[in-house]
C-alpha cells in the first residue's frame, strides 16, 4: 500500500510539473504576444518594446519559466530593472488589468467556487445515484423506462438554457429566490446558512440536471451489471436479507465507476464552473477566468487554468486511492 | 479487474457533460467482424438504427435541422427577411415603457416574421435562427472533423508502433485529459483570434468560426485517441497484419489499409457523441462571448444576445428560440449517437 502511495505521488509530481511547463508554453509561446496585450490596444512599438522588458520577457524562455516556478515557493521581484516591485508569495505574476497580484485574485474568488461546488456536489450524487440505482432495481418497469428518458434529456439540456430559464421561473416570475449576491460566500457568514443556501440554490440546480444525468446513467449500467455476477448470486443463495444484498455487496461493488466520475468532476468544478458562474454572476474562478480572457489578462487566465488542470490531477489520484478502499475486488497489485 | 483507467471518464465539463463517457471499447472480434469498407460499415448501422423507433425519429430530426441550416438563404428569402437587417421603426418596438422591446404583434410568431423579431435591433428572429444553425452546425462539424481526424491517426499510430511512439503520444494524451476542456479553451480562443487576425483566416466573420475549428477540433481528439489505440493494441497482433507484413507491405500501409478501416466502427460511434458535445461547446464560447459574435448570427451568439442587458426577462420568446433550437439539437444527435453505438458496437449497449 505504501509503495503504491509513494508511486501515484510521486508520478502525481511529475504531471503536475509537465501541466505548469505546458500551460506556460501555451499562454508565452504560444501565437500571442502577452507585452502587447499587457500594453493594451492602442500601443506604440516603443511602449511595446518596454512592456516587454517589465514582463522579463526579453529574458530566454526558460529563465522565465523557473522565474515563474520559483514565485510559486518563494516572494520574488518583478518588472522591469529599477522599477521591480515585491510579489509576495506565492506569486502568480500580476494583474495586467489592476496590477494585482494574481494569487490574491484567486484566492478572492475560491470561496464562491467552492460554495457553488459543494452544494451542487451533494445534489446531483443524492440523485443521480439514486434514481440510477432505483432504475437499475425496477429494470424494465415503467418507472426504469421513465428515469432512462429523463436522463437522455437531462445530459442535453446546456446550462445557458437551464440556467436563464431558472432564473426567469424562480427569480424574476415567482419571485422564490433573490437575485445572487456577491456578499454570501460562506455558510458561516453573518447572513446564516439560510441565505447561503438562497442565494446558491439555483446555480446548484442547474448544474444538479446536468450531472446527474449522466450518473443516473453511469450507476444504472453499473448496477445492473453487478447485480447479474456471481458473487450477488451466492449472496442471494446464502440467504442473505434482499437489502443486505443490494446495498452491502451490491452497491459496494458497482459504484466504483461512479467514484471515478465524481473525483473528476470535483477536480473540474474546483477550477470554476465557468458558465454557470458567469450566468448567475458568482464571481468564482470561472466568472475571473472568462473576464480575464475578453479583457486580454494573461497572467489571471494562466494561472486559473494551471490550477484547475492541478485539481483534476490531484483528484484522478485521490480517485486512484480510494478505489482499494471502496471496492473488495480491486486490490492493489 | 474493473479496476478503470485513470483518466478514461474525463469529460468536458458545462458544454453537455454529454453521453456517459464511452465504455470500454469493442472488443477486438467486434471490431474486426465490422466490413472494412466505410460504406458496409453504414449499411450495417443502418439496417439495425432502422428497427428502432427512437433511433429512426432522432435521425429524421437531425437531418431536419442540417437541411434547415443548409436551406438558409432559401427559406429566409421565402419568409421575406434576412438576418441582419435591423428594424428599429416605433411601429415594430417600444418606444415607451421598455425602450427596444418588440411590440406584441412583432415579438412573437405572425405571417411577417415567422419567429418574432429581436428586441433592442429588431432584426428577424427566423432569419437569424436559420443563419445561425449554417454557423453553428459548420464550427461543431468541422472541428469533430478535425478531432477524429486526429485522434485516429494518432491513436492508431500509437498502439500499432508501440514503444517510444506510443509512449510519447500517450503521455500527450494524459496531459490533454488533465486539462479542464472548457477553461483552456476559452482562456485560448482570443489569444488564437488575435494571431489569425492578420492571416488569410482572419477575414470578418470567418476569424471566430476558423478560431473555434481549431481550438475545439485540436484539444477534442485525445479522449478517441486513446479508444482508438486500445483497440489496434490488440488489432496488430492478428493474422492479417502478419500477412500484410509478410507481403512486403510497409508500416505505413498497414497503418493506413489495414488497422485504420478496422476501427472505423468505434471512430463512427464517437465521432456521433462528439458533434452534440462540440454543438455545446460551440454555444457555450458564444454564450460566454468568446466565440461569434454579433452580428454573425450562431445559436450561442443568439444566446448571449437573449442574456445581456436582461432582454430574455422581458422577452422569455427571445430566449426560447435558440434555446429550444439547441436542445432539440443535442438531444437528437446524443440519441442518434446512443443508436450508432448500439448498432455497431452491441457489446457496450446500454442494456
Amino acid at each position: 500500500m505504501m509503495t503504491f502511495i509513494l508511486r501515484r505521488t510521486g508520478s502525481l509530481v511529475l504531471l503536475l510539473a509537465a501541466v505548469s511547463f505546458i500551460t506556460f508554453t501555451l499562454f508565452q509561446l504560444g501565437p500571442s504576444d502577452p507585452a502587447a496585450a499587457a500594453c493594451g490596444q492602442e500601443c506604440t512599438p516603443e511602449r511595446v518594446a518596454e512592456a516587454r522588458v517589465a514582463l522579463g520577457m526579453d529574458q530566454p524562455f526558460f529563465v522565465q519559466y523557473f522565474d515563474y516556478i520559483r514565485g510559486l515557493f518563494s516572494s520574488r521581484m518583478i518588472g522591469a530593472p529599477g522599477a521591480q516591485t515585491l510579489c509576495e508569495w506565492p506569486c502568480l505574476g500580476k494583474s495586467f488589468q489592476t496590477n494585482e497580484n494574481v494569487a490574491d485574485i484567486i484566492g478572492r474568488s475560491l470561496p464562491y467556487t467552492f460554495s457553488m461546488a459543494i452544494g451542487a456536489l451533494i445534489l446531483w450524487t443524492i440523485t443521480g445515484v439514486g434514481l440510477g440505482l432505483l432504475a437499475a432495481l425496477r429494470k424494465g418497469s415503467p418507472v426504469d423506462k421513465f428515469i432512462v428518458g429523463a436522463a437522455s434529456v437531462g445530459v442535453s439540456l446546456p446550462i445557458p438554457v437551464t440556467g436563464l430559464f431558472l432564473l426567469l421561473l424562480f427569480v424574476n416570475q415567482l419571485h422564490l429566490l433573490p437575485f445572487t449576491t456577491n456578499e454570501i460566500n460562506s455558510p458561516f457568514g453573518p447572513q446564516g446558512p439560510g441565505a447561503w443556501v438562497a442565494n446558491y440554490l439555483l446555480p446548484w440546480i442547474a448544474l444538479a440536471v446536468l450531472f446527474s444525468a449522466s450518473y443516473i446513467r453511469v450507476t444504472r449500467t453499473n448496477m445492473i451489471e453487478t447485480f447479474g455476477e456471481d458473487f450477488i448470486r451466492t449472496a442471494r443463495a446464502k440467504g442473505l436479507a434482499p437489502r443486505t444484498v443490494t446495498f452491502k455487496h451490491g452497491v459496494r461493488a458497482g459504484i466504483t465507476p461512479v467514484v471515478t466520475m465524481l473525483g473528476m468532476d470535483i477536480g473540474l468544478l474546483l477550477g470554476g464552473a465557468v458558465l454557470t458562474e458567469q450566468i448567475f454572476s458568482v464571481p468564482g474562478l470561472g466568472f475571473t477566468a472568462v473576464h480575464a480572457a475578453i479583457s486580454g489578462d494573461l497572467p489571471v487566465t494562466m494561472a486559473i487554468t494551471m490550477l484547475a488542470a492541478f485539481f483534476v490531477i490531484v483528484a484522478n489520484v485521490a480517485v486512484d486511492l480510494a478505489y482499494a478502499a471502496i471496492d473488495p475486488r480491486v486490490r492493489l497489485q | 479487474m474493473k479496476r478503470a483507467e485513470p483518466l478514461t471518464q474525463l469529460q468536458s465539463i458545462e458544454p453537455n457533460t454529454g453521453s456517459p463517457p464511452l465504455p470500454p471499447a469493442a472488443s477486438p472480434e467486434g471490431a474486426a467482424a465490422a466490413p472494412a469498407e466505410a460504406r458496409s460499415l453504414l449499411a450495417t448501422a443502418w439496417m439495425r438504427i432502422r428497427r428502432s423507433k427512437i433511433a429512426l425519429l432522432s435521425l429524421c430530426v437531425v437531418v431536419a435541422i442540417m437541411l434547415f441550416a443548409i436551406l438558409a438563404p432559401v427559406l429566409s428569402a421565402m419568409s421575406g427577411n434576412d438576418p441582419f437587417t435591423s428594424n428599429t421603426s416605433p411601429d415594430v418596438l417600444d418606444d415607451f415603457q421598455t425602450p427596444g422591446l418588440p411590440l406584441p404583434g412583432y415579438m412573437y410568431p405572425s405571417a411577417q416574421h415567422w419567429l418574432g423579431v429581436e428586441p433592442g435591433l429588431g432584426r428577424d428572429l427566423f432569419a437569424r435562427l436559420a443563419y445561425g444553425g449554417q454557423v453553428s452546425l459548420t464550427i461543431a462539424l468541422l472541428s469533430t472533423a478535425v478531432s477524429v481526424v486526429l485522434g485516429t491517426v494518432l491513436g492508431a499510430a500509437a498502439g500499432y508502433f508501440g514503444g517510444k511512439t506510443d509512449a510519447i503520444i500517450s503521455r500527450i494524451m494524459d496531459l490533454f485529459l488533465a486539462f479542464p476542456h472548457l477553461l483552456l479553451v476559452l482562456s485560448l480562443t482570443p489569444i488564437l483570434q488575435s494571431r489569425l487576425r492578420d492571416t488569410p483566416l482572419g477575414e470578418g466573420s470567418f476569424l471566430p468560426m476558423a478560431s473555434l475549428v481549431i481550438i475545439l477540433g485540436f484539444f477534442g481528439w485525445a479522449y478517441l485517441a486513446r479508444i482508438v489505440r486500445g483497440q489496434v493494441l490488440s488489432l496488430r497482433e492478428r493474422e492479417f497484419v502478419e500477412a500484410a507484413r509478410s507481403f512486403g507491405a510497409s508500416h505505413l500501409s498497414v497503418l493506413f489499409r489495414q488497422i485504420i478501416p478496422n476501427v472505423m466502427g468505434v471512430v463512427l460511434v464517437y465521432a456521433t457523441m462528439l458533434i452534440p458535445t462540440n454543438i455545446s461547446a460551440e454555444a457555450a464560447l458564444s454564450f460566454l462571448g468568446v466565440g461569434v459574435k454579433d452580428p454573425t448570427p450562431s445559436w450561442g451568439q443568439m444566446l448571449n444576445a437573449a442574456q445581456s442587458g436582461n432582454w430574455y426577462l422581458s422577452d422569455p420568446w427571445f430566449l426560447a428560440v435558440p434555446g429550444i433550437m439547441l436542445i432539440v439539437t443535442v438531444l437528437a444527435f446524443n440519441l442518434l449517437g446512443d443508436a450508432v453505438r448500439d448498432a455497431l458496437d452491441p457489446k457496450a449497449s446500454r442494456h
